[in-house]
C-alpha cells in the first residue's frame, strides 16, 4: 500500500529494478508511446525510426491486420477496410458518427456504439483501437527489451463515461495494464510545466485530429490542479480536411464520389491544409477513378473563410471553462497550445485575439501528451516517488440520474475533483412499490433525451411500504480514470444494488481474459510465463514494502497483528519459490488483508502529519 | 464476522468532521490559505495515483480517503456549503427543499431578477447582464456577512437557516446568469 508510498525518506522500500512502463498517447491522426529513461521522458521510436505512428488499421480477408504508414499509404486503394480516425467513433452511435461528413465506410448499428464491415468481420472501434495499441505495446516491449508492468493511456478531457470505458476495453484487450486514464491537457502540462518549472494558472488549448479540450490548470510547486475543463468531442483536425472536401466535391460537381475518390480527395484536402500553415496558396492534384485527374488549389485567405466557423466553435469551451473556473482571461498566465491542428494560422489567431498573451508551444504540440503521460507512468510504475508531483483532476460532464418527467437532477456536477463520491435520496412515488428502475445520464442538459445515457438498472426487493416511505440512497461514485460506477440502496431495508456502469456494449472482466487468450498474437505459455513473471513481481514488492512499514512504524502493531503478518510473509515466500501464478496471487490477497488494519493506522497517521503542515518529506529535513 | 470488522476498520472515519479533517476550528471564518495547503498535503498523502501499484484493498481504501477529502475541501471552501455544514453539524435543518415561506419582499425581487435576466438574453444584452451578476454579487455579500453574524452566535443559529436558503436563491439565479451568457455566445 502506502505501505511502500509512505516510507521515509532516504529508506529504500525495493531493490530498485526500472519497472518498464509508458505513456501511450492513442490520438485520432497519430499515435505516439513514451517512456522515462535515466530520468528523461522521450518517446520510443516504431519500427520504421518514426515517432508518430499513424493511427490508420488495415484489414484482410485473411484475418490479417496492418497498423501504421503502410496502411496509411494505401487509404484510397481499399478505403472500405482502412480504418482511420477510429477514435471519432469511440462510443458513438450511428446518429453521431452521421455528423462527422461523408465517410467510406459500412456502419452497422450496435448496441452501445457502430460497428465497420470490413472483409475480416464486423470490427468495432474498440477492436481497431485495440490493434493500434497492441502494435505500440509491441513496439515499446522491443525498444525496452522487455514486457511493460503497464501503461498510461491518454483520452481527451472531453470524453465521456462510454467513450473512456471503451479506451480502457481497448487497451485491456492489447495486453496493456491501465495504471490510469489521463486526460490530455493535464498530460500536456505535467510535460509543459515540469520542463519549464512554471508557476501560475495556464489554459491548455488542444486541438487534435478529432477532439478539442480545453483546460484551465493551476500550477503550484508540482502540484498538478484541474480547475475547469470543457470542450468539443467531436470538432477536430478532420473537420477541417471535410470542409475542404466539401467544398471542392461542391466546385467540382462530384456531389456523389465513390469511396476510394472520397479517400483521395479527404488526403489531398490534409495535404493542402497543411502546405497553407506556411503559403499563402496551395495547389494539389487527385488522381481521380475512370482516369479523371482533379486540379485543385485553394488560397490561404478562402481555406481560412470557410473554415472560420470551426474555429469559432472552440471559443465557446473556452469561455465556459473560464466562467467554471471564475477566472477571466487576465488570470492566465499562459496558453498551452497541443494538438497537430494548432499548427492553422487562423487558430493561433482566434486564441491569440481571445486571450491576448502569447501562445506557449516550445514544446512539440504533436508530443508533449505521450511526455506527460510517460511520466505519469514512470511514477504511477512506482519508479519515483510521487512526493513531488500531485495531479487532481476533474469530472468533464455532469453526472445526473432521471426523475418524473423525463427530467435531469444533476448529483455529481462537471469540474468536480476526482475520485468523488455524491449520494442523493430518493423515494417511491406508489402505495407497494417494489421496485425502482433507475437511468444514469451524463450532460449538461435538462432533458435525458438531451443527454448521454450510461446506465439503465432495477433495484428490485424494496419491502412494500406507502408511497414516499422508502428511502433509496442512489451513491455515484467517479474513480480516478474518470470512470463512473452506481449503487443504489434501500435504506430501511438494506437491499442494494450496484452497478459498474458499462457501455451497453458491454465487455465483462471474463470476456476480455478469454478474447485476450484466444487472440492469435498471444502464444499461450508465454502469457502463463507472464503472469507467473507479474505474480512473483508483485509478491516481492509487496514483501518488502510491508517489511518496510513494519520497521518504520513498530509501534502501530500488536503483538497479535505482527505474528499474523510475519506468518502470512512466510507463507507468500513459500508460493513465491513454487510455480503457481494464482496460488501466488491468492497468497498476496492474504497478506494484503492481514495487513490492512496496519496500512489504515499508517494512512491515518500520515494524514495527521500532512493536517499539522508537516509533511513526512519536512520532518526528515528538521530531523537532518 | 472478520469483513466486517475490517470495512469499520478501513474506511476513513467518516464521523470526524470536515473542520477537523483540516485542522480548522469549527465556524464561519476560514483561513483559506492553509486550507488550501492542507488540503494538498493530504491529497499528496491519500490519493489514488500514490497508490497504483498497491493491492486492491488498499487502493480502496485510498480512494475513499481522496473522495472524502474531496467532499470535505468543497464543503470548507464554498461559503454557503460552509455555512449549511455549520447549521447541519448544529442539528438544524436548513429546509431548502420542503420551506417555500419566504418574505415577500425578497420573492418579489428575485422575480424581477429573473425576469431581468430572461430579458436581457432575448435583447442579447451583455451589459444588462454583467449589471444584473453585480447586483446579485453585491446581495450575496450582504448576505454572507449577515450569515457570518448569525452562525456565530447560538441565539440567532435558526435565523440563518433563512439567510441560507436565499443565499441558494441567489446560487440559482447565478447559474441563470450563466446559462444566459452561454446562449448570447453560441
Amino acid at each position: 500500500m502506502a505501505l511502500l508510498q509512505i516510507a521515509e525518506p532516504g529508506e529504500s522500500t525495493a531493490p530498485h529494478e526500472h519497472r518498464l512502463a509508458v505513456g501511450i498517447d492513442l490520438g485520432t491522426t497519430n499515435s505516439l508511446v513514451a517512456t522515462v529513461k535515466s530520468g528523461t521522458a522521450e518517446v520510443l521510436l516504431n519500427q520504421e525510426g518514426n515517432k508518430l505512428t499513424p493511427s490508420v488499421v488495415r484489414y484482410f480477408a485473411d484475418g490479417g491486420v496492418t497498423v501504421g504508414s503502410q496502411p496509411k499509404a494505401e487509404q484510397a486503394d481499399d478505403p472500405a477496410n482502412i480504418i482511420v480516425s477510429v477514435k471519432r467513433f469511440m462510443g458513438r452511435g450511428m446518429a453521431d458518427v452521421a455528423r462527422y461528413g461523408a465517410l467510406p465506410y459500412k456502419f452497422v448499428d450496435a448496441p452501445g456504439m457502430v460497428k465497420i464491415e470490413t472483409v475480416a468481420g464486423l470490427k468495432s472501434p474498440v477492436d481497431v483501437s485495440a490493434d493500434i495499441l497492441r502494435a505500440l505495446r509491441v513496439q515499446a516491449e522491443a525498444a525496452l527489451a522487455g514486457p511493460l508492468v503497464g501503461a498510461v493511456i491518454t483520452v481527451p478531457a472531453y470524453f465521456d463515461d462510454a467513450q473512456r470505458q471503451a479506451t480502457k476495453d481497448a487497451a485491456r484487450l492489447a495486453g496493456l495494464n491501465v495504471l490510469r486514464l489521463l486526460n490530455e491537457p493535464t498530460a500536456a502540462a505535467i510535460a509543459y510545466g515540469l520542463d519549464n518549472a512554471s508557476e501560475g494558472t495556464f489554459a491548455v488549448f488542444d486541438l487534435g485530429g478529432g477532439t478539442f479540450d480545453i483546460s484551465i490548470l493551476k500550477l503550484t510547486r508540482g502540484v498538478f490542479e484541474v480547475l475547469s475543463t470543457n470542450g468539443d468531442s467531436a470538432l477536430g483536425g478532420d473537420d477541417f480536411d471535410q470542409a475542404i472536401a466539401a467544398h471542392w466535391r461542391k466546385l467540382h460537381g462530384l456531389a456523389s464520389a465513390n469511396h476510394k475518390d472520397l479517400r483521395r480527395m479527404l488526403m489531398a484536402a490534409r495535404a493542402v491544409k497543411e502546405d497553407l500553415t506556411t503559403a499563402d496558396d496551395a495547389l494539389a492534384e487527385i488522381q481521380l477513378s475512370y482516369g479523371q485527374t482533379l486540379n485543385v488549389k485553394l488560397s490561404r485567405a478562402e481555406f481560412h473563410n470557410m473554415t472560420a466557423h470551426l474555429v469559432e466553435r472552440t471559443l465557446s469551451p473556452v469561455k465556459k471553462a473560464l466562467r467554471d473556473a471564475k477566472l477571466s482571461v487576465d488570470d492566465i498566465t499562459g496558453i498551452v497550445m497541443v494538438g497537430g491542428a494548432t499548427r492553422m494560422l487562423h487558430v493561433q489567431a482566434a486564441v491569440n485575439g481571445f486571450f491576448g498573451k502569447p501562445l506557449l508551444n516550445n514544446v512539440d504540440p504533436d508530443k508533449v501528451v505521450a511526455l506527460g503521460a510517460a511520466i505519469q507512468a514512470n511514477v504511477l510504475a512506482g519508479n519515483k516517488s510521487g512526493d513531488d508531483m500531485l495531479l487532481l483532476d476533474v469530472i468533464p460532464l455532469s453526472l445526473g440520474i432521471e426523475t418524473m418527467g423525463g427530467l435531469v437532477e444533476k448529483l455529481v456536477p462537471r469540474n468536480s475533483t476526482i475520485p468523488v463520491a455524491r449520494a442523493q435520496e430518493f423515494t417511491t412515488f406508489k402505495d407497494g412499490q417494489t421496485a425502482m428502475a433507475m437511468h444514469v445520464v451524463q450532460g449538461e442538459r435538462e432533458l435525458v433525451k438531451d443527454c448521454r445515457s450510461l446506465a439503465q438498472f432495477t433495484l428490485r426487493g424494496i419491502p412494500p411500504m406507502v408511497a414516499g416511505a422508502a428511502r433509496i440512497r442512489v451513491t455515484f461514485q467517479v474513480d480516478a480514470d474518470g470512470l463512473v460506477s452506481v449503487v443504489a440502496q434501500e435504506l430501511t431495508s438494506g437491499v442494494v444494488a450496484q452497478v459498474d456502469v458499462k457501455p451497453s456494449y458491454g465487455l465483462t472482466d471474463a470476456e476480455i481474459a478469454t478474447m485476450l487468450q484466444a487472440s492469435f498474437t498471444y502464444a499461450k505459455d508465454d502469457a502463463a510465463a507472464r503472469v507467473l513473471a507479474e505474480a512473483r513481481t508483485d509478491a516481492q514488492r509487496l514483501i518488502e514494502a510491508v517489511q518496510a512499514a513494519m520497521a518504520a512504524d513498530a509501534d502501530l502493531l500488536s503483538a497479535t497483528e505482527r505474528a499474523l503478518i510475519l506468518q502470512e510473509i512466510e507463507r507468500l515466500h513459500r508460493r513465491q519459490s513454487e510455480g503457481d501464478a494464482p496460488a501466488i496471487k491468492a497468497s498476496i490477497e492474504k497478506l494484503s488483508t492481514a495487513t490492512e488494519t496496519f496500512a489504515a493506522k499508517r494512512m491515518d497517521k500520515s494524514v495527521a502529519k500532512a493536517m499539522t503542515g508537516k509533511s513526512l518529506d519536512e520532518i526528515a529535513k528538521i530531523g537532518l | 464476522m472478520s469483513a466486517l470488522r475490517i470495512d469499520c476498520v478501513m474506511s476513513p472515519d467518516f464521523s470526524k468532521s470536515h473542520f477537523a479533517l483540516f485542522g480548522q476550528p469549527v465556524g464561519f471564518d476560514i483561513d483559506a490559505a492553509a486550507l488550501d495547503q492542507t488540503y494538498r498535503d493530504i491529497q499528496r498523502e491519500v490519493h489514488p495515483d500514490r497508490f497504483a501499484n498497491a493491492p486492491d484493498a488498499e487502493k480502496r481504501i485510498a480512494a475513499q480517503w481522496a473522495m472524502q477529502v474531496n467532499e470535505a475541501y468543497r464543503t470548507l471552501k464554498s461559503p454557503l456549503a460552509r455555512g449549511r455544514y455549520l447549521l447541519k453539524l448544529s442539528g438544524i435543518d436548513t429546509e431548502e427543499e420542503s420551506n417555500t415561506a419566504m418574505p415577500v419582499a425578497f420573492l418579489i425581487q428575485q422575480m424581477d431578477w429573473r425576469e431581468a435576466v430572461v430579458a436581457a438574453r432575448t435583447a442579447h444584452d451583455d451589459r444588462a447582464l454583467e449589471q444584473l451578476a453585480k447586483d446579485k454579487r453585491s446581495e450575496e455579500r450582504t448576505l454572507f456577512e449577515l450569515l457570518a453574524a448569525q452562525l456565530s452566535n447560538v441565539a440567532t443559529m435558526r435565523d440563518a437557516r433563512e439567510t441560507v436558503r436565499k443565499l441558494r436563491f441567489l446560487e440559482k439565479l447565478g447559474e441563470e446568469i450563466d446559462l444566459a451568457s452561454e446562449a448570447m455566445e453560441s
